[in-house]
């Protein structure tokens, strides 16, 4: 075969002769087709996966850990929380609208594929400055298209995170996490067994959309990446809606084997994956196949990505019983082929065989590469920081600088993301996006369940390995604050090309760092999905591991949030501050430096703090508590004060430097309000946990007052704060109509 | 008494209005699929929110042909409660039952928050357990909620009292700024001349319970509940 198609299909020649080697002949067009999907970064892990197998997935509660189409754990009563996070950063950059509602498309899809209702969304958004060309559109574009689907289909999008950095400029991130629920017996695989059993295909008709998506996905970008744009898919919110009714209503009747839906590299990994998982083979003739227009050939159906497909295992004897409930929703359920015994992926066309390859070439045989690593250079020097040249010895103005960091778009309020997105469809939402963790009650018991989706890119690019450990305890932390207990997580790791040994390098650190801090939080890996090749014209992400967790909380009515809640309350800071400004928002946003180290992290000690909030919360012992992150507790204290109809705090922390003090970000910091008179039991409460805490000042009044050391350092009205953290990003969009 | 809440393909809030009819209120309540023929006793219907057939074409344009749209009708002209919640009140509009048109949000971006309603009329089976010039707190969740009628329409409107509940600040005054979509006279919700079809886009089976953040929904479901045991 002509070594330009080879290339093209983004195969290099060693892992074409492999591929001459499983078949014993050079493969015809159709296959090499299939090959190079199947066996693209994508769809294979070939960099990821050594290093992946590294991570902590049991746990006396998960059901189901990586390698089905979403993770599981046990939430009592005999149900499971079914979930996962996935990446859409190729196509949102490409066609931000549809890339974005592509993504929350298939992410609901493998959500109940599983046999579990969707019930919420949560997304972590990263784009570069939002004064710079073109990220507004960006900006607009990937909301518009998660609130389109996420709306229309709805299920609600109940939390989140957005952060704005230059390195994310030329290549944004559009991760979603989807969470369902299923009784926990009913869960069902993605297998195809059962020799004779049906294949069938359901759902939207198959065009020449998404063509090598996959492998889209899977190379750098440039200055032609517009002319990618025929590889992204449009989605169809509507169909989707049909397609999950259906087929929770059919996983009722017990006539099905297994499911899956047709996301990256569609029919072809659909079929291969279920063949493999099942030890079976999977026999189908593409002329069955619904098609969009004419004249496609096996190669376009094969791999197109056509969105909203499904494709469905039938045990023999029950085909009618299943088309007619996909009848009843107007969708055709066509029998496209049979399970076989043989192991192979046989495609035919009118009954021609078109392509015939072992499944195990395409899945467990994939190419797997132990890539070569070493630390990048950059990280010596950026590691360096000499506070005192930086800050110098003028006095901080400390005021200005809390409001600088409250109106930036990180850190300032995101009520104009998300008050496009339906948040409270399904009447479960309990803690709305912007007030913490978002919460949904579980209808027919007690119980709620606490999501958070958090990263953060600046810490891993100044060291990966304590960066993906903060990610991870930041998001099991943000839990805790809202009373649950973290019970798994899920990873979407965004970085750049691995073939580059410092990026492979980065990867392997993170993944590793994700690994100790899972172990140490009890909070085990379920699933997820690995983005690699984030970079535009050679220059690469920050890497981005992105960390959901999902938690428990026993009594929903239990559920704390950010807000202060009475006036007259202690403020109770457990945890400590330790000096830190390295990698902070407060050096970026007001010295303009990403340097220095992030901060350090005791796992232990985050493990102690986050028993304790879940005791406090469920002990009614604590009004509202809020993590100490971006921006430090200045930034902290001035949230917990928004939202409350104007009500102040007056406050007195120790320190030593007054820009570490306010804005330091040091890690297990929580801030938590309490009655006056349970005071005393939840200082006791975090002496036996061995969590440092002390009151700092209370709540009252309309004013936030902070003293350093004793010495006043931010006084300022929480009316004047809140009109600058609340417009932080909509004032880039003010010249347009309100 | 008996709750029917229409399912249309694409209908999202179905479940949503059963759990507050059945659970919440403890009544009856069944689903009614768009293609039956019949209402299945019902003594209440309910045209839930979504985004029926998809939506595509103009809101609630496809779902006014569904089969169940005659026995809606026939149900409504004999006098029976209808309620519109949101895409239920745009079906109600496409089918006639309603009077005027919803066009985009004047901000074209869809819209999800709480605002504040107040109540114009009580002689409606669904705000009949309120006293006029009560603020209600109850969100909203909609691209297409600016409520238009030509002016000669709203006259009419005005004149019938058909506005049933207004968009206005937290001390129930009219104000621009607290207006969500644009609607024209403020009006979130309106009812038939007949007063008994009664359509409006805040959702108040979204406020039912403490838990969701509000219950100021809850006057809506006991109007109809005490409505209904008085006949």
């Amino acid at each position: 075969m002509d070594a330009h198609v080879i290339e093209r299909h983004g195969l290099k020649p060693d892992e074409y002769e492999r591929i001459k080697e499983f078949l014993g002949r050079e493969p015809n067009l159709t296959e090499l087709g299939i090959f190079s999907v199947m066996w693209s970064e994508h769809c294979s892990y070939k960099s990821s996966r050594v290093h992946l197998k590294t991570l902590p997935t049991r746990g006396p509660q998960v059901l189901q850990g990586p390698g089905e189409n979403a993770g599981a754990v046990a939430i009592g009563d005999g149900l499971a929380a079914v979930f996962k996070i996935e990446s859409h950063n190729h196509p949102s950059f490409i066609e931000p609208y549809q890339g974005a509602a592509t993504g929350v498309g298939g992410i609901i899809r493998d959500i109940f594929t599983m046999g579990a209702r969707p019930i919420a969304l949560l997304n972590s958004l990263r784009f570069g400055s939002l004064d710079a060309p073109g990220t507004r559109r960006l900006l607009e574009g990937v909301v518009a298209g998660i609130a389109g689907y996420g709306n229309s289909i709805g299920i609600p999008t109940v939390g989140g995170e957005i952060a704005f950095e230059p390195s994310y400029a030329g290549n944004p991130l559009v991760n979603v996490f989807c969470l369902g629920i299923a009784r926990a017996s009913d869960i069902i695989k993605g297998v195809a067994s059962g020799v004779g059993n049906a294949v069938y295909y359901v759902g939207a008709k198959t065009g020449r959309d998404g063509i090598h998506g996959a492998t889209m996905a899977s190379a750098e970008f440039d200055e032609k990446s517009a002319e990618k744009r025929p590889a992204v898919q449009v989605g169809d919110p509507f169909m989707e809606k049909l397609l999950l009714e259906a087929c929770l209503e059919v996983m009722q009747t017990d006539a099905l084997v297994g499911i899956q839906d047709m996301g990256a590299a569609g029919l072809t990994c659909s079929t291969t994956e279920m063949g493999s998982r099942g030890g079976a083979g999977v026999e189908i003739d593409v002329a069955h196949v619904p098609q969009r227009e004419s004249g496609m050939t096996p190669y376009d159906i094969m791999l197109s990505e056509s969105q909203e497909r499904m494709l469905l295992v039938v045990k023999r004897g029950r085909e009618s019983e299943v088309e007619r409930i996909f009848d009843k929703w107007d969708l055709h359920a066509v029998h496209i082929g049979e399970v076989t015994d043989d192991g192979m992926l046989r495609v035919k066309q009118k009954g021609t065989v078109v392509a015939e390859i072992p499944n195990r070439a395409l899945t467990d045989e994939a190419p797997l590469y132990r890539r070569p690593m070493a630390e990048p250079d950059y990280l010596a020097e950026v590691r360096a920081l000499d506070l005192d040249r930086v800050i110098g010895s003028q006095p901080v103005d400390a005021n200005a600088a809390l409001l600088r960091l409250l109106g930036s778009p990180t850190i300032g309020s995101k009520k104009w993301v998300y008050r496009q997105y339906d948040h409270m469809v399904r009447t479960n939402t309990i803690n709305y996006p912007g007030f913490g963790a978002g919460v949904v009650r579980i209808k027919g018991t007690h119980r709620a369940l606490a999501l958070s989706v958090d990263g953060n890119g600046r810490y891993c690019y100044l060291d990966p390995h304590r960066g993906a450990m903060l990610a991870v305890a930041e998001a099991a932390r943000n839990v805790a604050c809202a009373g649950a207990r973290p019970l798994g997580a899920t990873n979407c790791l965004n970085f750049g090309n691995p073939e580059r040994p410092g990026i492979m390098w980065q990867f392997a650190k993170a993944v590793e760092g994700i690994g100790d801090a899972c172990r140490a939080l009890d909070v085990p890996i379920t699933g997820g999905n690995v983005s690699l090749y984030n970079e535009t014209d050679g220059k690469a992400i920050y890497p981005t591991p992105v960390i959901g967790v999902v938690g428990l909380l026993e009594h929903a009515d239990r559920v704390v949030s950010r807000r202060f809640q009475r006036a007259g309350d202690a403020i109770v800071l457990l945890g400590e501050g330790r000096d830190e400004l390295g990698g902070s928002e407060y050096l970026k946003v007001v010295h303009d430096l990403v340097r220095g180290e992030p901060p350090s992290l005791d796992l232990q000690a985050e493990k102690g703090l986050q028993d304790l909030l879940v005791a406090l919360a469920s002990d009614r012992l604590m009004h509202s508590a809020h993590d100490c992150s971006d921006g430090g507790i200045a930034v902290t204290l001035a949230e917990c004060c928004f939202d409350t109809a104007g009500m102040g705090a007056e406050v007195s922390i120790l320190g030593g430097s007054v820009a570490a003090a306010l804005f330091g970000e040091s890690a297990s910091r929580v801030v938590v309000s309490v009655a006056p008179e349970d005071v005393d039991e939840a200082l006791e409460r975090a002496s036996a946990a061995n969590v440092p805490a002390r009151v700092i000042g209370k709540t009252g009044g309309t004013v936030l007052k902070i003293a350093v050391a004793g010495a006043l350092a931010i006084e300022c009205s929480i009316h004047d704060a809140e009109r600058v953290w609340g417009s932080a990003i909509e004032r880039y969009f003010a010249r347009r109509v309100a | 008494m008996r709750f029917g809440v229409v399912v249309f393909p694409g209908s999202n809030c179905d479940e949503d209005a059963y759990h507050a009819a059945k659970d919440v209120f403890g009544q009856d309540a069944e689903y009614i699929w768009h293609k039956d023929t019949d209402l299945k006793n019902a003594d209440v219907v309910i045209l839930p929110g979504g985004f029926a057939h998809g939506d595509y074409l103009r809101t609630g344009a496809m779902a006014r042909f569904s089969p169940i749209m005659g026995p809606v009708r026939a149900f409504a002209e004999r006098g029976g409660p209808v309620l519109g919640i949101c895409n239920g009140f745009q079906i109600l509009l496409e089918s006639g039952l309603l009077p005027g048109a919803m066009l985009r949000n004047r901000t074209l971006k869809y819209r999800c928050e709480h605002v504040y309603l107040r109540v114009e009329q009580t002689d409606t089976p669904f705000t009949s357990a309120a006293t006029v010039g009560r603020v209600l707190r109850i969100p909203i969740g909609h691209g297409e909620g600016n409520y238009f009628a030509p002016p000669d329409m709203l006259e009419r409107l005005e004149a019938n009292r058909q506005v049933v509940l207004r968009y206005t600040d937290p001390d129930g005054q009219l104000a621009e700024e607290w207006n969500p979509n644009g609607s024209v006279n403020a009006i979130a919700a309106i009812c038939s001349e007949s007063r008994n079809v009664v359509g409006m886009m805040p959702h108040p089976e979204r406020a039912c319970e403490s838990l969701l953040g509000g219950e100021d929904g809850r006057m809506i479901f006991e109007s109809i509940v005490s409505a209904m045991a008085v006949r």
